[in-house]
């Protein structure tokens, strides 16, 4: 009997040890979460020249520099403090490609060694043959991709004079149909969400299938044009909304509206339809 | 010795003319912005980095800034012949030489960042409104720049050191055949420099002197309302 | 540089149309939203700044005396000129105006001129020698398709507006110094209105994005006659061949959407005869 009281006893021990530890976990995620969102209403507009940070500790990241002690803006944007580290995230301007990137582009041109892509980047992209996906009889390129069909593919590498794309990787194809919306490239985290959240309620409540460059070409492919359609409606809904907070519950509310909306006129055209029908 | 000149406008020596700056003006461009001085107004334009052909004119060691001053054949009294003139040329130069020293251009080899600037309405002072344009203009387009620079036209009229000059000014003709002295500055607060200057009349070293000191004063608050105006941007 | 778009964009936008749809949400025949303001630039004699959508067009009015034609010697001048200023798009390209910029003055020149929108003769100062001469400076700030119905209407909108200049004793233009007298125009006003033709559809006030996917394309201009009937002025054609049915729906089309522009003119052009 003292035996198995006992070892009840440490059970209980051990389960409200492990209660009290994830009480405090989920009190520091708690807190985590607010200082990000505080660190959010704290973002102000930035503009070249102005000193945004004074201090040795303090370290110059993305779009700033160091002049002695003081860590200066070198773009116009958002202002970023990460602990220590000071960024600018830019609200505007060129798409700037980055090796790795995922992008949406347009074939404008081939020779024998591969394809021309405009990805709206400021070097000229190409995609060579050797990082196409399927085996290629060479005389064959125009039938693997022609003048103006549109692929996915990635940065493979940046050089001076152009840009090498691959179609080496999973999720890379050429597109078929869908539908495409261009934003501005700096809107595209926005559009993703923290660990694609946000994203996801797009895909969720319109059925579509969604893939987003980080040139700011962005792909929808649904079942119907009217989700296609909805899906963009609701991108450039976040497009002209970056700043507030809650983003991803306006734009589900968002989301739920509309379709109840569309659901509603299409009531209403039936009954008009059937109407007319009752009147011959 | 100077004679009591009173300015047209009424507007004391060191005063500007009421001035209004918008950023985000042209969505198709990469980055814009409207200034005015008064009734001088220019809208700039900013394309870039983007490709550059043909491919002889690309440097590997850098990005080309392609400069483009423009006056509206509707911007002044007697209509202008649409098309660059020697003097639009100049100024274009001019303008690309006073933008480039806060542009990091060694970062986007073979690349032009393309700068348009048009003047809608001219009274005076169109390149300085052309240069504020261009720098708001530039920050916009998300390019790196160490600072903005600003430009303001100087003046000796009548024997007076005068800032940001009117038309009528600019046209002076008192008892002496040239009264006026055309000098358009663009500053750089933050590193105290000059990137333009250029004279047209008559001035001793002692009033240039002065000049620049009113001119870089005047400067500061251009730059202010830059700011004001990239801050206030629609997003 | 001149863009084309995508075979799937191409697809997409002929897909939405097939059924009365277009990719921002408007109807076929819907025009975007229209904003339409006067004097808007103070060294011209007459201004105009029309925006479609985003679509943004600055349209100037300038007058000087000269010479007349020689086989019109009683008669004032009119030169019509559109400069596609490359800041309004990355597809407009810095130099002379090539065929795209000549068309838009064209066809903008050839509803006006047609119509009698301007009555020539009233400009005339001294017969053979002196008369006077009117500008008209097209300049598209912000491209977004339909530049020419933008264009036409800042045309007229700014001719209309315009006051003329004083003339010295030498009969020399005071530039700067305005009469409080307008344009001799009569009630003739020309409305310019571009239809296209995308798939089998017809859609008005293309977007840049739209003006790549049309096939064919039919700007008129009409004016109203002395029988309160439409007239045509003016007509193009662009694109690939149609039919003799197409062209004439278009045609009526088009006329039906200009009623909207005839009333908008007046709207405008009255607030400012009021205000006087």
């Amino acid at each position: 009997m003292d035996k198995m009281d006992k070892k009840e006893e440490v059970k209980g021990k051990q389960e409200n040890k492990e209660k009290r530890e994830k009480g405090e976990k989920d009190k520091e995620e708690k807190l985590k979460e607010t200082e990000k969102i505080e660190e959010e209403k704290e973002r102000k507009i930035v503009v070249p020249g102005e000193i945004v940070a004074h201090g040795f500790q303090f370290l110059p990241g993305d779009g700033t520099r160091r002049e002695g002690p003081d860590i200066l803006a070198m773009k116009f944007g958002l202002l970023e403090k990460n602990d220590r580290l000071v960024k600018i995230i830019p609200l505007s301007g060129a798409y700037l490609p980055r090796v790795g990137n995922t992008v949406i582009g347009r074939i404008t041109d081939m020779n024998f060694n591969g394809w021309f892509v405009d990805i709206l980047s400021p070097q000229e992209a190409f995609l060579p043959v050797s990082e196409c996906f399927a085996r290629i009889n060479k005389a064959d390129l125009a039938e693997v991709f022609d003048i103006g069909d549109m692929i996915v593919a990635k940065v493979k590498s940046i050089k001076s004079r152009n840009i090498d794309l691959t179609m080496r990787d999973h999720g890379l194809h050429k597109l078929s149909d869908g539908m495409i919306v261009k934003v501005n490239s700096s809107r595209v985290p926005r559009i993703i969400g923290r660990e694609g959240s946000m994203v996801k309620i797009i895909k969720d409540e319109t059925n579509c299938n969604i893939t987003i460059g980080q040139n700011g070409v962005i792909w929808i492919k649904g079942n119907d044009i009217d989700d296609e359609l909805l899906a963009k409606e609701a991108i450039e809904f976040i497009v002209e909304k970056p700043f507030i907070e809650g983003l991803t519950d306006t734009i589900k509310e968002f989301l739920v509206k509309k379709k109840e909306e569309m659901k509603r006129e299409e009531k209403e055209k039936l009954k008009e339809t059937e109407e007319k029908k009752k009147e011959k | 010795m100077a004679e009591k000149y009173k300015r047209t406008d009424g507007r004391a020596y060191d005063e500007m003319r009421e001035i209004k700056a918008k950023a985000g003006v042209i969505k198709n461009a990469d980055g814009s912005a409207m200034f005015s001085f008064g009734d001088s107004i220019a809208i700039a334009a900013v394309y870039g980095p983007r490709q550059l052909h043909p491919q002889h004119l690309q440097d590997p060691s850098k990005c080309l800034l392609r400069c483009t001053y423009d006056m509206l054949s509707f911007s002044v009294n007697e209509r202008k012949k649409p098309g660059p003139s020697r003097r639009s040329t100049e100024i274009s130069y001019v303008t690309g030489k006073a933008l480039e020293p806060v542009l990091q251009l060694d970062a986007y080899p073979n690349t032009v960042i393309d700068v348009f600037i048009s003047i809608i309405q001219a009274d005076a002072s169109t390149r300085c409104a052309g240069i504020n344009a261009a720098s708001i203009a530039l920050a916009n387009a998300g390019l790196p720049m160490s600072e903005l620079v600003t430009a303001v036209s100087m003046g000796k009229v009548a024997g007076n050191i005068l800032v940001d000059l009117s038309k009528d000014e600019e046209d002076y003709r008192g008892e002496k055949i040239k009264e006026t002295t055309d000098i358009p500055v663009a500053y750089l607060p933050r590193s105290d420099k000059i990137s333009l200057l250029q004279l047209d009349g008559r001035i001793k070293v002692a009033e240039l002197r002065e000049a620049i000191k009113a001119a870089k004063k005047a400067c500061l608050k251009i730059n202010e309302i830059q700011r004001e105006a990239l801050k206030k941007i629609k997003e | 540089m001149k863009q084309d778009i995508s075979k799937i964009q191409q697809k997409k936008i002929e897909e939405l149309i097939s059924k009365g749809k277009r990719m921002d949400g408007r109807h076929a025949h819907e025009f975007r939203k229209i904003e339409a303001e006067i004097n808007v630039i103070n060294k011209a004699e007459g201004s105009a700044r029309v925006k479609f959508g985003e679509s943004e067009v600055l349209v100037g009015v300038k007058l000087n005396v000269g010479e007349p034609y020689t086989d019109s010697p009683d008669e004032g001048t009119l030169v019509t000129s559109a400069e596609l200023l490359p800041m309004a798009s990355e597809e407009f390209e810095s130099g002379p105006p090539k065929i795209d910029a000549i068309e838009v003055a064209r066809l903008v020149d050839r509803g006006i001129r047609e119509s009698s929108f301007i009555d020539f003769k009233k400009l005339c100062i001294k017969e053979g020698e002196l008369v006077w001469n009117i500008f008209i400076d097209i300049y598209p700030i912000n491209w977004d398709g339909n530049l020419i119905d933008a264009a036409a209407f800042g045309a007229i909108l700014a001719l209309k507006s315009a006051y003329m200049p004083k003339l010295t004793e030498k009969d020399k233009v005071d530039f700067g110094n305005l009469s409080n007298k307008r344009l001799p125009l009569t009630e003739n006003v020309p409305i310019t209105i571009t239809v296209n033709k995308i798939g089998k559809s017809f859609i008005l006030d293309t977007t840049a994005a739209e003006e790549k996917a049309i096939c064919s394309q039919l700007t008129f201009a009409v004016s109203k006659g002395d029988d309160k009937e439409l007239h045509i002025n003016a007509l193009q054609k662009n694109g690939d061949a149609l039919t003799e049915e197409e062209i004439f729906e278009m045609i009526d089309l088009g006329m039906r959407e200009s009623k909207r522009f005839f009333d908008l003119f007046e709207k405008i052009t009255e607030k400012k005869e009021k205000k006087e």
